[in-house]
């Protein structure tokens, strides 16, 4: 068989540092998203905690565990990053390894840098550690989550990779220029 | 304007996208005739004042959503999930 080269969604763009701040490409081995069929969130939840020790996260909230980040991603659905789950049967369970482009911004000035972006607020009282929300990084479709007080995980669609990389790079020089 | 999504909370519109009437969410049963039907697909009131549409919160969670506003006053006075519509 050929012998195929894997690359990551922002190969050859990432790391960046500016200013006080780097964005950096964060891969996921695995990525899966889930979608329990009515009436069976409960049971889903109860096999993820059982196997992951996360349950399903609640709407805007993100759950980590020393295996896996489970992160809201919309009406009644989550993704699971970082490892496959096991067999679910009463969700509709999707593969998206190497689907998605998933960065972390970091470093002194990240809030100001996602303001100039996403028309929500992603300050700190409002917008803590593991909380998560679904809205526009420019005019692209994101999910972004808080992972600290300095950092932020922001996963796009991976045909998306170059404008996502390119649209924070400009925001994050605008930010550093004013010192 | 902001839309609260019941989901999301209070968003920017250009999250939402704009679907139509929410009679989409009163479908006439099959046998309910032709003039139930001529309404349901054709005809639709403009009014000024209260008026329900459904939107979708396509840049956020995807719920569909039913939102009551006033055409007048440009308020928007309560916001549910269709999902939740009993039909």
């Amino acid at each position: 068989m050929v012998k195929l080269i894997e690359k990551t969604p922002c190969a050859g763009l990432l790391p960046r540092s500016i200013g006080l701040m780097t964005l950096a490409e964060d891969a996921y081995p695995a990525m899966t998203s889930i979608a329990p069929y009515q009436g069976q969130s409960r049971q889903v939840s109860a096999a993820l905690k059982s196997t992951f020790g996360v349950g399903f996260p609640s709407p805007n909230r993100s759950l980590l565990s020393d295996r896996v980040r489970i992160t809201w991603i919309g009406q009644g659905a989550a993704m699971i990053c970082g490892e496959a789950p096991p067999t679910l049967t009463g969700a509709a369970v999707t593969d998206q390894s190497d689907a998605w482009a998933v960065v972390r911004l970091t470093g002194k000035g990240a809030e100001d840098v996602l303001a100039r972006l996403v028309p929500v607020d992603l300050r700190r009282p409002q917008f803590r550690s593991n909380h998560t929300a679904r809205t526009l990084l420019g005019h692209m479709h994101v999910s972004i989550t808080r992972i600290d007080a300095k950092t932020f995980e922001i996963m796009a669609m991976r045909s998306m990779a170059q404008t996502l990389v390119h649209e924070l790079s400009q925001a994050m020089e605008n930010v550093a220029a004013r010192g | 304007m902001r839309i609260t999504c019941p989901l999301c909370g209070e968003r920017d519109r250009r999250e939402f996208y704009y679907v139509g009437d929410a009679v989409a969410l009163r479908r006439p049963s099959p046998d309910a005739g032709e003039a139930a039907w001529d309404d349901y697909i054709h005809n639709r009131d403009n009014p000024a004042g209260d008026t329900q549409d459904l939107w979708q919160h396509e840049a956020g969670c995807g719920a569909w959503v039913v939102v009551d506003r006033n055409t007048v006053t440009h308020a928007v006075n309560n916001v549910t999930l269709a999902a939740k519509v009993t039909r």
